[in-house]
């Protein structure tokens, strides 16, 4: 077993802060008791002298600009159900360590991703990418990763180097009480070594079979189970944004950080989407709702973005947007492309982009294939259909090239007949009957029309072009 | 001449003005012997815009090109029709042996549109062919096809008023058509090597069809009558 631990120190911070580019000094706060503390802030705030531990009254005289939020642990923790699914990209194991922090197995999945080094650097940009920071830790136990990580330890461990590295590490990552870490300190055990040194039998009866047992996990002395992220069977993950926007570009700027969430979400359940909704939200109306159309199912973020963009582009926002939405709907089956391959693939020569990205800027009315019917009214003898639609030949007398929307009046006289009449007569079954003559002329320009005579008034038309 | 020399000269950058270009490019031959022999590479450019200006439409402009798109349409790239003038019509399309599903139309509202249309078709590397009727030609539009087409490696054809003749443009291929009994005539105004003095005839005709017959007087056939 390989494992990637991943801590998310500013987690609380960052679920308020990554759908915008630009740094309003924020700081996010917590009640406990009777008063309001900061927990975290970000840099512009810090410039401004806001610390963690100062109460918000302070921290709001320090500067009147600062935006103060309420920490929101249903918001972390529904970002960290979208980082385990973003995770779901690398590997098929991620485990949630929370309330900020991922544990993935990755010893599965080294060769598909080329290296751990390789990996890893993949999962940083990843972090970078959907605005997060992390710290991660690589280890054959997952809770020595995970207190390697916690620590700040940007390495990769193996079972031999394991025991050293953990030794050093302060006690207080352990999950301990209080009073326990207390008394430890008061014997003078401030890392993990120093525990280590006590004799077993006395550390397990002073202060219980815990500590013992965390220790053990680290090393890899005891087994620890640990349960898996199951993606939830419907993908739909909300963003609130820091200042309402009302340009196009910080909305896609925002699904930039929402995507990578379900590329990885829909890469665990073997799955592409064919139809996405990217919900805006606005003050008091109703909301702006962008629908996505893929003509096959599709995985990649970058695809998803592309679509979006021509989206945005056609989108007037009637207010500004202060929350957006990502929902994915009809998800299919879609297996075995790593997401490597995938993207390589949709570069070049890609008919199903050209596809939607035409329906989105021209409609989708205007963006169809056509197929012969078998009907003998020449106007009924064909329709409209989506492009690419397979249908069967159909058997066709000679006809001509281009046929005109609505039949030309035209006078005989101009033209030469030529060939044989061909005489059609049909459709008097559903109130629109044709009983009509048709020819081959040459106008004097020298086209070759379609031509034919009404036969109950006896005038001439233009039905065709024999382009 | 040096042997040296006659390699450079082999190079497909350099064209004598006597000869033909050698295009490096991949041509689509036309389906019509007479036309394959005067084109550079001996067919249709590919990754080329060409131009096609005519007095009149209907007077066998798609069938000349109709070989060549019927093959296309065989290789699955698509086949897209930007802007068409009238109804690309199914049943004749398909009895000449194009593939229905591999045909895409596009009807934009705007010039501008169909412009933008028209070069994100080519250049998207999706279509082996693209079929523009555009309206406001401009140097600058056509060039932008023009890179399109490069980009994407597509077949791009656009028709113009033959009126247009007589402006510069960026295209590679630049032919006009003229209608004459059972065929076209077909003046190569613009080519890479020389352009060619004397207009050429195409038969049309379907192979196996006899001189058409001025008439209309024989009895009518029934194609359909459903009195039951």
């Amino acid at each position: 077993m390989l494992w990637l631990a991943l801590h998310f120190p500013a987690l609380s911070l960052e679920v308020f802060t990554r759908g915008s580019a630009s740094a309003l000094p924020l700081a996010v706060v917590e009640k406990q008791g009777n008063r309001t503390w900061v927990i975290a802030r970000n840099d512009p705030a810090a410039e401004r002298g806001v610390r963690p531990g100062m109460a918000a009254s302070a921290a709001q005289a320090l500067a009147d600009e600062l935006v103060v939020r309420q920490r929101d642990p249903g918001d972390e923790q529904a970002a960290l159900t979208g980082l385990a699914a973003w995770a779901g990209r690398f590997t098929p194991s991620v485990s949630l360590q929370a309330p900020d922090g991922l544990l993935l197995e990755v010893g599965t999945c080294l060769t598909l991703h080329r290296g751990l080094d390789n990996l890893r650097a993949r999962v940083r940009e990843g972090v970078d990418a959907m605005a997060y920071s992390a710290t991660s830790a690589c280890a054959p136990t997952a809770l020595g990763a995970w207190l390697l990580a916690q620590a700040g330890e940007e390495t990769a461990v193996d079972a031999n180097a394991l025991e050293a590295r953990l030794a050093r590490l302060p006690v207080g990552l352990l999950d301990l009480s209080p009073d326990t870490r207390e008394s430890l300190d008061l014997v003078g055990a401030h890392t993990l070594g120093d525990c280590l040194k006590l004799p077993r039998a006395g550390l397990a009866r002073r202060y219980g079979q815990g500590l013992l047992d965390q220790l053990d996990r680290a090393l890899g002395r005891l087994p620890e189970p640990r349960a898996f992220f199951a993606p939830p069977p419907r993908f739909e993950r909300r963003l609130e944004l820091p200042a309402p926007v009302e340009h196009a570009e910080a909305l896609l700027f925002v699904a930039r950080r929402l995507l990578p969430e379900l590329e990885g979400y829909l890469a665990l359940r073997q799955a592409g989407v064919q139809a996405l909704e990217y919900v805006c939200r606005h003050e008091g109306r109703p909301d702006t709702v962008l629908k996505l159309g893929f003509v096959k199912p599709v995985r990649a973020a970058s695809r998803m973005l592309l679509l979006l963009r021509e989206t945005l582009e056609r989108t007037v926002l009637p207010a500004p947007v202060y929350a957006v939405r990502l929902r994915a709907r009809r998800l299919q089956p879609l297996h075995g492309s790593s997401p490597d391959l995938f993207q390589r693939g949709e570069e070049a020569g890609d008919g199903d982009l050209l596809l939607e990205r035409l329906r989105v800027r021209l409609g989708r009315d205007a963006v169809y294939g056509v197929e012969a019917v078998a009907d003998h009214r020449p106007e009924r003898a064909w329709r409209r259909c989506e492009a690419g639609t397979r249908t069967k030949p159909a058997a066709a007398p000679k006809r001509p090239l281009w046929l005109l929307p609505r039949p030309l009046p035209c006078r005989n006289g101009d033209l030469v007949l030529k060939g044989a009449v061909e005489r059609i007569e049909s459709g008097w079954w559903d109130g629109r009957d044709a009983t009509r003559d048709y020819y081959v002329a040459q106008d004097r320009a020298g086209a070759r029309l379609w031509v034919y005579c009404e036969r109950a008034t006896g005038e001439w038309f233009v039905h065709g072009l024999f382009a | 001449m040096s042997a040296a020399l006659e390699s450079v000269l082999q190079h497909p950058g350099i064209w004598r003005g006597k000869q033909l270009a050698q295009a490096s490019e991949e041509t689509l031959s036309t389906g019509f012997a007479e036309l394959d022999a005067e084109l550079p590479g001996g067919g249709w450019p590919r990754g080329t815009l060409t131009e096609i200006l005519l007095e009149r439409e209907g007077i066998g402009e798609l069938r000349l090109l109709l070989p060549a798109l019927a093959r296309v349409s065989g290789q699955s790239a698509w086949l897209a029709w930007v802007a068409p003038p009238h109804v690309p019509y199914a049943p004749a399309l398909a009895a000449s042996g194009i593939r229905l599903e591999r045909l895409l139309i596009a009807r934009p509202q705007s010039p501008a549109d169909a412009w933008w249309t028209a070069e994100q078709a080519l250049r998207s590397g999706a279509c082996g062919a693209v079929l523009n009727w555009l309206e406001m030609p401009d140097e600058k539009r056509m060039r932008r096809l023009q890179l399109g087409a490069e980009s994407g490696r597509s077949w791009g054809v656009l028709f113009r008023s033959a009126a247009a003749a007589q402006e510069r443009s960026p295209a590679g291929l630049r032919l006009r058509l003229e209608p004459r009994p059972d065929g076209l005539a077909v003046h190569i105004l613009k080519r890479r090597g020389n352009p060619l003095g004397r207009p050429l005839h195409l038969d049309l005709r379907p192979a196996g069809s006899g001189p058409a017959s001025t008439l209309s007087t024989g009895p009518a056939r029934k194609t359909a009558s459903h009195a039951s």
